[in-house]
């Protein structure tokens, strides 16, 4: 009862309410991303069709589908939520964002070469070939802009939301850039649905 | 190395971020000039320049570490090292790949070198971002 009353006293007061440390890097989530990695270096060992198929593909389904979410859904809300309401949901999403991406891609990519060699899709007498250069050229520009604006301003986000006083002018400023960049590349994922459908049916 | 603030209330810093993302997208370029060959040999000479291109930036963003002045170093370490840790794995599970696909010589030697300027690149961009805001 005390400690409702004393809590209602600082509410009245005006007290800044007492805010939870956020983990950067979730820790729970390590050893899914470690599962994910010895699945994709097994597929890889074993040069197993099947395997490589399935790391590329689900590493690269949930890949493009994350990005167009994040960057035509979430972006879109996230830009329009009060600078509170944004705070809070990055809190929680941003460092699952920090897990996530880079495993996924690492899934995609570290599979995707070894297929396309050994389905023959690099051969330059593949029909595939050109769209394969096309699918390397896109993932190329997402993954600057992901890993040079992109990771770098989440990652600045919640380290300043982790201050005593956080600087919310410098918060949205670096939210705006995830905000667009997210968008950036949720539009490029198009191209890479449109390749990946080329390349599967010729 | 002023330290004075901008009108946003942030003290300028030189670009270092812009410096590694263009080393990174240097070496990427180079990647795919490297990977579109396979399993043919890859032309070194373009991906040699976009190497060598790539480590003279790197190597400038050393020079201007060398003189910046009042920097959070210590919140720069912390998020470098775990984020070197990261993306060392990733670089040597591409490495990985390119291996087990028989790319061997001087070409596995430049694509070695693209997955190192890769494997600093990113945790520097990170760490830097992550630094410059510290108090």
């Amino acid at each position: 009862m005390t400690e409702v009353l004393d809590t209602q006293t600082r509410v009245a007061h005006g007290a800044p309410p007492e805010r939870t440390k956020i983990q950067i890097v979730p820790l729970k989530g390590l050893p899914f991303a470690g599962a994910a990695l010895v699945l994709v270096t097994v597929a890889i060992a074993t040069n197993w069709t099947w395997l490589l198929m399935f790391a590329h593909v689900a590493g690269g389904g949930l890949w493009t589908a994350i990005d167009l979410f994040v960057g035509l859904v979430i972006g879109p809300i996230l830009g329009r939520l009060s600078i509170p309401a944004r705070a809070e949901f990055s809190a929680k999403f941003m460092p699952a964002m920090v897990i996530i991406m880079p495993t996924l891609v690492t899934m995609n990519l570290g599979s995707g070469f070894q297929l396309a060699r050994k389905l023959g899709n690099l051969s330059p007498s593949s029909p595939n070939h050109a769209w394969i250069i096309a699918s390397m050229i896109v993932v190329g520009i997402m993954a600057t802009i992901a890993l040079g604006i992109l990771e770098p301003a989440n990652i600045a986000v919640l380290f300043e939301m982790n201050k005593p006083v956080p600087n919310g002018e410098r918060i949205g400023r670096l939210m705006k850039r995830f905000i667009y960049t997210a968008g950036i590349t949720g539009i490029m994922q198009v191209a890479t649905l449109v390749i990946m459908t080329r390349i599967a049916t010729q | 190395m002023s330290a004075e603030l901008n009108p946003s209330g942030d003290r300028p810093f030189p670009p270092v971020a812009w410096l590694t993302t263009g080393a990174l997208a240097l070496v990427v370029v180079g990647g795919i000039v490297m990977a579109s060959y396979a399993p043919r040999k890859a032309p070194l000479g373009l991906a040699e320049a976009l190497l060598a291109l790539a480590a003279v930036l790197l190597v400038s963003v050393v020079v201007i570490f060398a003189r910046l002045k009042d920097f959070a170093w210590s919140t720069f370490a912390t998020v470098f090292k775990w984020a070197l840790l990261a993306y060392v794995i990733e670089a040597g599970i591409i490495e990985f790949a390119f291996v087990r696909n028989h790319v061997s010589g001087a070409s596995l030697v430049i694509i070695s070198g693209m997955l190192v300027v890769f494997g600093v690149s990113v945790p520097t961009t990170i760490a830097f971002t992550a630094a410059r805001f510290a108090d």
